[in-house]
Order: C-alpha cells, then sequence, then structure tokens
C-alpha cells in the first residue's frame, strides 16, 4: 500500500485537453503528462527513445503518442517504440482519484542520472 | 332530450375534447361553444411559421366552419363570457346572452404575463399568444426596422426568430443567464445562443428591463444598465399564466389555476376545466402534449368512462427552421443522479441523459434531436436501461444496428448525391447508365455519363458503383488505402465527406467505418484538413489533429525549441520592423537570427513557453504569422521589378504583395509557395515555386508546379495574363482546385501528375465559368482563414499549450 503522501497532486484531468498532454516540471526534466480520448492519463518522461525529442508535443492516437521529431510511435502504457523501431521510455506511475491527476511522487526520484 | 354542455373557450385542448366525445356519444350533448376569439380552432402551435411566412392562417386551422355545421355544435365566435351562475346554472356573455347548462367546461387558456414597467401600455407592445398578436406583428414588420424581444424562452425565441424572417433587426433580452432554462441545461442553452446569433439576431442575457421608452408608441427599451436599445416594436413573451378569472368570480377554488381532480372535475361537480388554465396536483402546463391527454381524461368523464389524468411529464421542442433541441423530464444535477454526455462541437452537437436508479429521467438535445422521441419514450415507460447503457447516448439506432458492410457508405448514398465534381454527376445518374446502357467497365463509365471523366478524384467511387450495380462479376481496383485505419483511399474520403455531408472527424469514423478509435497521425491531420477545405466557415478546427508547428504556430526544432518567422509581405521590411525583431531577439535571448530562402527572417531556439510573448511584440509592431510551419501557404518570392530594376517589365514587387495579402492564411494539402519575377532573368526563382509569374512586357506567364524539395521541379507554363487582375483570379483558382482534388501531403506538382496536365487546364484556362467559380469558393474560404494565429493565441486561446501543467523544480529542491 502506498502512503496517500506518495502521491502528488498535480492538477485535475480537464487541465488536459482530450488526446493531449502537458508537462510537469521537475529538476530532473520534464515529465509529460497525456490524456487520451477515452480519459485515461498516462506519464512518461518527456523524450523519445529515438533522438530525446519531446513527446508531449507529438499527436495522441489510441494509446500511443507519435513523436513530433521523426515520427517513432511510443506506447503510453509501457513506454516502448512500436513496429520495428526499438527503445523504450521510462514511464511514472500516475492515477485519477476524483478527477485530479495523482503522480507518484517515489517514482519521480528514482529517476536514473 | 339531450344534456346541455357549454364550453367556455375554443383552444386545441376543448377542440381534441370534442373529437373524442363526438366519437364516444355524438348524441348525447347538445353542444355550444363560445370563443372570445373571432375564429374557429386553429393550430396554435403553429404560429411561429405564420409569423415567419412559412404556412398561413387557412393551413393553420383545425376545425373550419363546415366541421361545428356537421356535428351540429353552435359556436359564438367573438363571444365573450362573463359571469356563471352556479345555482342558476347558467352563464351570461359580453353580448347579453343567457344560456343554461347541465355540464360546463371552463378552458379559458392562459394569458401573457406582461411584466409592468413603465411604458409596458404603449402602441407597439404586443405579447405572443394568438393570430391577433401575429397579425400585428406582421403588420409591425413591413416596416423593417428594430424589433425587441423581452424573453429567450420557446415563445420569446419563435416570435425572434420570426420577426428576423420578416426583415426586422431583432434583440433578445432575457434576464436569466443562457436561454430556455427551463428547459435547457447551460451548455445546450450555449450552443441555442450561438445559433440564434448566426441568423443576426442580438440577444442579451443577464439583462433586466428597466422601461420601455416612447411618447406616443413604443420607441426603445432601457435596461438596468442604462443600455437602450432602439425599438418600433416590442414583444413580450416573458410567460404565460392560466386565466382562472371567470371561475374565481364563480366562486370555484383557484390556486394559480383552476384547481382540478384527476378527473378534470372542478370544486363544482357540474363544471370541469381543461387546458392550459388548470392546476392538477400542483402542476399547471403551457404545452400542447399533456393538454391532449387531460382532453382524453375529459371526455371519459363526460360519458361516465372511468378515467384518470395522472400529471404529464413534457418534452420541448422549438419550432425555428434550422434549429433542432428537444428536452424532456427532469435535467438538473443532484447527488444520486448518474448523466451521460455526447459532445460534437464541430457539428454543434449536445446529447444528455440524466439517469438515476437505472432508468432515464431527463435528457436535453441539441443539434441531433433524432432520437428525442425514443429517449422520451423510454423515460415515460420508466425502462430500465442497464443492459443498452453503453451504447444508449448512440440512440436507437446504433444500440440495435449491426456494422456495415464495406460497400454500404457507398450504397446508402441518395441518388442525388454528386458523385464526380467536376462534371456534375450525381449516383443515380451513374447507377442509372449502367443499367440501361449495360455498362460494364470504367471507360464505357466515363464515355457515357462523363463522371471520373475529368481529375479522376472520384475513380474509387465510380468503380463501386459499377461493383454494386453488376453485382461480382466486377472486381473493382483497390485504391490505396490512406493509412492502417481504413480501407478508402484519399480520393473516396474526399468525395464521401461531400457526398455523404460529413462535417466532424468522429461523423467521418463513424460513417466510413474507421477501424481506430481515434484514428492516427495520418489520417486526422488530413481528415481535418479535408473537412476544413470542404466546410469552410463550419468546420471547427481540431487542434488535436494537427501536427505540432500547426498547433502551436511556430517549427519546432530538434531540441524542443522552436523557431520563429513573421511575415514580410512580398520580401519587404522596414527599419521600424526590423528594430522590433531585433528588440524581441535581445529580450528573449534568441540565440540565432538568421534570413530565410523565403525572403524574411528567422527566430531559432525560442522557447515554448515564450511564444505567446514573442508573438505579442511582434504583433505590437504590425507583424504577423509568416505561417513558416504550414501546410499553407507560405511565401511570396520577388525581384524589385520595375520599381527599381533596369530591366524590370513589371511591378513585380507590388504584384507579390497584393498576392500574398490574397492567398495567406489559406489551408492547403502542402506548402505553397509563390514567386514573382520582374522579367525573364528570373532573380525571384519563380520557376521553381508551386505557382510562379514571370512577368513580361506584354504581361504575366503563369507558372505552375515548381519545386526545390528532395525532387527539383522546374515549372509548366500553364497560359500567358495580360491584367494583375487576371493573374489574381487564376491564382485563387489554381489555388482551389488544389485544394479541393489533391491528396493530403502532396505538392502541386504530385497532384498534377496525378490528375494530368489536360484536367487542370480544361478547368483553369478554358472553361471561364468553372475558373470563376473556382475563384469564387476560394475567396469566400479565405473570409474565415484570414485570421492572425498569434494574435489569437496573445490573446488567450489555447493557453494551456504554453504553459506547464505543474512545475515542482522547487518543491523538489527544497528536499
Amino acid at each position: 500500500m502506498k502512503m496517500s503522501s506518495d502521491w502528488l497532486d498535480i492538477g485535475t484531468l480537464n487541465d488536459i485537453p482530450k488526446r493531449a498532454a502537458r508537462v510537469v516540471k521537475t529538476a530532473r526534466g520534464d515529465i509529460a503528462i497525456f490524456r487520451t480520448m477515452d480519459d485515461q492519463v498516462f506519464a512518461l518522461d518527456d523524450k523519445c527513445p529515438h533522438k530525446g525529442g519531446p513527446l508531449s508535443q507529438g499527436i495522441v492516437q489510441g494509446e500511443s503518442v507519435t513523436c513530433p521529431l521523426h515520427n517513432w510511435v511510443i506506447s503510453l502504457k509501457t513506454g516502448e517504440a512500436q513496429g520495428a523501431d526499438q527503445g523504450c521510455t521510462r514511464t511514472i506511475a500516475v492515477k485519477l482519484q476524483d478527477g485530479r491527476i495523482l503522480l507518484s511522487w517515489p517514482g519521480l526520484a528514482v529517476k536514473a542520472a | 332530450m339531450a344534456e346541455r354542455l357549454l364550453i367556455v373557450g375554443n383552444g386545441m385542448a376543448p377542440g381534441r375534447m370534442l373529437e373524442h366525445l363526438l366519437e364516444k356519444a355524438s348524441g348525447r350533448y347538445d353542444i355550444t361553444i363560445f370563443n372570445a376569439e373571432p375564429r374557429v380552432n386553429y393550430d396554435r402551435i403553429m404560429l411561429s411559421p405564420v409569423l415567419s411566412g412559412e404556412k398561413s392562417y387557412e393551413q393553420i386551422v383545425i376545425h373550419g366552419d363546415g366541421w361545428y355545421i356537421k356535428n351540429g355544435i353552435t359556436l359564438h365566435k367573438g363571444t365573450k363570457v362573463t359571469g356563471i351562475d352556479r345555482a342558476a346554472k347558467t352563464i351570461t356573455t359580453d353580448n347579453g346572452l343567457t344560456e343554461a347548462y347541465d355540464k360546463l367546461v371552463i378552458a379559458t387558456g392562459s394569458v401573457p404575463f406582461i411584466i409592468p414597467v413603465p411604458g409596458h401600455n404603449l402602441p407597439g407592445v404586443l405579447s405572443y399568444r394568438d393570430l391577433d398578436d401575429v397579425d400585428a406583428m406582421i403588420l409591425a414588420s413591413k416596416a423593417r426596422g428594430n424589433a425587441v424581444v423581452i424573453g429567450g424562452g420557446l415563445l420569446g425565441l419563435e416570435a425572434a426568430a420570426g420577426l428576423a424572417e420578416q426583415g426586422m433587426d431583432v434583440t433578445v433580452v432575457h434576464l436569466m443567464p443562457t436561454l430556455m432554462e427551463r428547459q435547457l441545461d447551460a451548455s445546450a442553452g450555449y450552443l441555442l445562443k450561438k445559433q440564434i446569433e448566426q441568423r443576426g439576431i442580438k440577444v442579451l442575457t443577464g439583462a433586466n428591463t428597466k422601461a420601455i421608452l416612447g411618447k406616443d408608441k413604443v420607441e426603445g427599451v432601457e435596461l438596468e444598465d442604462g443600455t437602450v436599445l432602439p425599438a418600433s416594436l416590442v414583444v413580450m413573451a416573458v410567460g404565460i399564466r392560466p386565466n382562472g378569472w371567470l371561475a374565481k368570480e364563480a366562486g370555484l377554488t383557484v390556486n394559480r389555476g383552476i384547481v382540478v381532480d384527476d378527473q378534470m372535475r372542478t370544486s363544482d361537480p357540474d363544471i370541469f376545466a381543461l387546458g392550459e388554465c388548470v392546476e392538477h396536483r400542483g402542476a399547471t402546463y403551457g404545452l400542447v402534449a399533456p393538454l391532449y391527454e387531460m382532453a382524453g381524461v375529459l371526455a371519459k368523464t363526460l360519458v361516465d368512462e372511468p378515467a384518470a389524468y395522472n400529471g404529464s411529464v413534457t418534452a420541448t421542442k422549438l419550432k425555428v427552421t434550422g434549429i433542432s433541441l428537444f428536452s424532456a423530464g427532469d435535467f438538473a444535477e443532484a447527488k444520486d443522479r448518474e448523466e451521460i454526455v455526447l459532445r460534437d462541437a464541430a457539428r454543434g452537437v449536445y446529447k444528455r441523459l440524466v439517469l438515476k436508479d437505472g432508468k432515464i429521467i431527463g435528457t436535453v438535445l441539441y443539434g441531433d434531436v433524432e432520437d428525442g422521441a425514443w429517449f422520451f419514450q423510454l423515460l415515460r415507460e420508466g425502462a430500465d436501461i442497464a443492459e443498452m447503457r453503453q451504447t444508449l447516448i448512440f440512440g436507437q439506432g446504433y444500440a440495435g444496428g449491426t456494422p456495415l458492410d464495406p460497400m454500404a457508405a457507398v450504397a446508402a448514398l441518395p441518388d442525388e448525391a454528386e458523385i464526380c465534381g467536376c462534371n456534375g454527376v450525381c449516383k443515380g445518374k451513374i447507377t442509372g447508365a449502367i443499367t440501361a446502357n449495360g455498362l460494364t467497365s470504367l471507360d464505357e463509365v466515363r464515355a457515357v455519363t462523363k463522371a471520373s471523366a475529368s481529375c479522376g478524384s472520384c475513380t474509387g467511387l465510380v468503380e463501386k458503383l459499377i461493383g454494386l450495380t453488376l453485382g461480382d462479376t466486377y472486381a473493382p481496383k483497390a485504391s490505396k488505402a490512406a493509412c492502417g485505419c481504413t480501407d478508402l483511399g484519399h480520393d473516396d474520403i474526399r468525395r464521401l465527406i461531400i457526398a455523404k455531408e460529413l462535417k466532424s472527424i468522429p461523423a467521418v469514423m463513424q460513417e466510413l467505418e474507421w477501424k481506430t478509435s481515434c484514428g492516427c497521425s495520418k489520417c486526422r491531420p488530413a481528415l481535418n484538413y479535408y473537412l476544413l477545405a470542404t466546410w469552410p466557415g463550419e468546420y471547427v478546427d481540431d487542434n488535436q489533429s494537427r501536427f505540432i508547428n500547426e498547433r502551436v504556430h511556430a517549427n519546432i526544432q530538434k531540441d524542443g525549441t522552436y523557431s520563429v518567422v513573421p511575415r514580410m509581405w512580398g520580401g519587404m521590411t522596414t527599419a521600424a520592423e526590423l528594430r522590433a525583431i531585433a528588440d524581441v531577439a535581445d529580450k528573449f535571448n534568441i540565440p540565432t537570427v538568421k534570413v530565410t530562402g523565403g525572403q524574411r527572417i528567422d527566430l531559432l531556439g525560442v522557447k515554448k513557453e515564450d511564444l505567446p510573448g514573442v508573438w505579442a511584440d511582434l504583433n505590437a509592431a504590425g507583424m504577423v504569422s509568416g505561417h513558416a510551419y504550414a501546410k499553407g501557404l507560405r511565401t511570396v518570392k520577388t525581384c524589385v521589378g520595375t520599381e527599381w530594376c533596369r530591366f524590370g517589365t513589371q511591378d513585380s514587387t507590388g504584384l507579390g504583395i497584393k498576392l500574398e495579402k490574397f492567398t495567406w492564411g489559406s489551408w492547403t494539402p502542402h506548402k505553397v509557395k509563390l514567386g514573382v519575377s520582374g522579367c525573364p532573368r528570373n532573380c525571384a526563382e519563380a520557376t521553381i515555386k508551386d505557382i510562379g509569374i514571370v512577368c513580361i512586357d506584354s504581361g504575366y506567364e503563369f507558372h505552375i508546379a515548381g519545386a526545390a524539395g528532395m525532387e527539383v521541379k522546374a515549372t509548366i507554363l500553364l497560359c500567358k495574363l495580360e491584367t494583375e487582375e487576371e493573374v489574381l483570379e487564376y491564382t485563387g483558382a489554381l489555388m482551389q482546385l488544389y485544394r479541393e482534388q489533391a491528396h493530403y501531403l502532396d505538392r502541386i506538382h504530385k497532384w498534377l501528375h496525378r490528375v494530368g496536365l489536360d484536367s487542370v487546364k480544361q478547368q483553369i484556362v478554358e472553361d471561364g465559368v468553372r475558373r470563376r467559380a473556382l475563384f469564387a469558393r476560394f475567396v469566400q474560404a479565405q473570409k474565415f482563414a484570414q485570421v492572425d494565429p498569434w494574435a489569437e493565441r496573445v490573446a488567450g486561446a489555447f493557453d494551456y499549450e504554453f504553459k506547464p501543467l505543474a512545475d515542482l523544480r522547487i518543491s523538489q529542491a527544497a528536499e
């Protein structure tokens, strides 16, 4: 069981349009928070495994996002590149509670340097 | 001996009651009706179409004079009942009649509520209840001028729409914050307001009327906030109240309305009441459905059949042509309720169902009301909707429907749907020709009908039609699918968007059987463009279906920063513009400033959150977006022409500026670059542009389909023109043809290669009527396209794009 203090309230679901993403700035880089068409929420490092492109700026389709730089398609669930491309972006635990988006605080801290 | 039945009032409720009564026992009563209006029974619901001129009085009569004669009913027109003597069982009228009754029915309806503000009784202040009001309004509207309608409910809006239809300049003044707040929730009220305003009717909500101004007649309306609206006609439509004075005078129990029991009986056992004048279990009604239910109950009561009125759940529809809304039941929010909401902003559709204990208790539909009757039926039946809850909001067709087969979208098109836009050939003509002439191939169909014989964009559809008509014997060539989400090719998608009048991405995906829930990064931008190009001014751009550069109106760079390029018309700039650009570069620490190949200046390395600030400063210096990121008009490159150059033959710079001012802001399938060279030395490199103009002594060479990309393409000379006006017309027409026919991400040379030079030449050069029509459509589309996207965002649009959701850097540092 996670303590409630492990979860950080970063805003409401309505702060992010459907099929869009917004960024949470952290001391160790940006986290992209995605909202899908059916209101699922995902959090990934805002870096494509290919050349570091900002995934938050891509087009959200179903449960994946197309990187704006070179069109790699990254799974929002696993962070894995789809199709023939190889690579993985770190995902961070995130959940919805009463319309608020809660981001895992320990999840942020363990980021590799 | 027949009993004497007297009826006071001749509206729709007693009219319907009499129909039932005559059916049950035509000889039982000797019937007499007193009507204060000098008319027979007419359909008051249809007053709005009479006001708007869509119907005449004769068309809305329910019972003509003959009906009364045939049924032996005595009708006293224009006779008002002034008193009831319950002890003597008689009534008296304003023209001195006294009549005896065995049974009496009071159906005096309602009276409009008039706000007692100063001036409310001036000539020119009308209510909206009967044909006299409508006649007076039509008369007043003959003089055009301004009308103010007080009240933004059902009647008020119908009156406003009718008066606008009659040519008046109409303002609706409504006390509450949203229109029709009793029937609609705020979201639907907002859509309604938008649509009413699109008809040129002004709507003021949250506006309280202080006084009606004028000496001998109405001259205006003054609001609480001091606003004065000029008006030669004021319609008060703020509500109605039951007309119970006659009953009250007679000593019957009257609260808000005449109190009746479940058999429609008043406090006197021989006197009944129905319609808008009654109060039943504390409720009063102003809509026709409950009145008709009362009529059925009263008819039974009068022939001693058991019947009971249990109150009604009412549904509302607005009778304004082109506006579809429906509401029923209770749709207020509460803790024990759930709701299902479907919104389609692009189509202006809003649907909301309010559920309680697994049943529908209320619904509001706007824009698409087809399923209103079905939802209403489920509501009245108290049906358990748990089983179909998932698909309920999509309506009856979807809840019980089966998925379409691949040909169904084409099969379902009506015969008059246009298939070939170039030659104006509809579906029926093609299938008819195939059957009548025994055609079996695409070439034969082309030869006979001309469909698919010009640009070929509709080939896929024509082949599907041949397949549908001939059955399995014909195997159409499969067109290349646009992406993995669909089997349809780009041409098919474009033609079906027009033929099926699809106006949103969800509509396209739904109707054309998309295989994914929300498309992909290939099809969504394409669909967004196709819809934008097909329905200018109507389609609402889907921001999330645009590539990042078009979403934030700047070019993303490899490090996630952006570049910003302000427009420099025809490559011309000024010292003031350059100074402003330099100041912006300093203020926002922009690392790189570069001159582009399109004769303007690129600011590279701008942080995303700085974009609105950068734009604000550039806007302040008079500069707008250069659309350097757009699948749209980019630049018009020019040389200095006759203004300075010793070889110049025409004013190439001036023409370039005119072309850029004319074409900027347009969205196209891919980028479009223009060039204007002042002489054949071609310093502006016009012959590698999508559209290139080369000035010559006798006028202008009009070149198209150049490019300097991975493939270098020199332009093709389409024709020679004599005047600048012609150059503008041909440019607009060509851009429009490209906009209408090309696949998304095909530049002009690729499109030209696909449709053929002959087809383009025929439509742009040879067919003047078609060229001018294309030009006109381009001009029309530009009306909606020429808005500076930077200024919109500086003003706050899409502000979430430019701000982080949260900034944890400070709290983390403190740890």
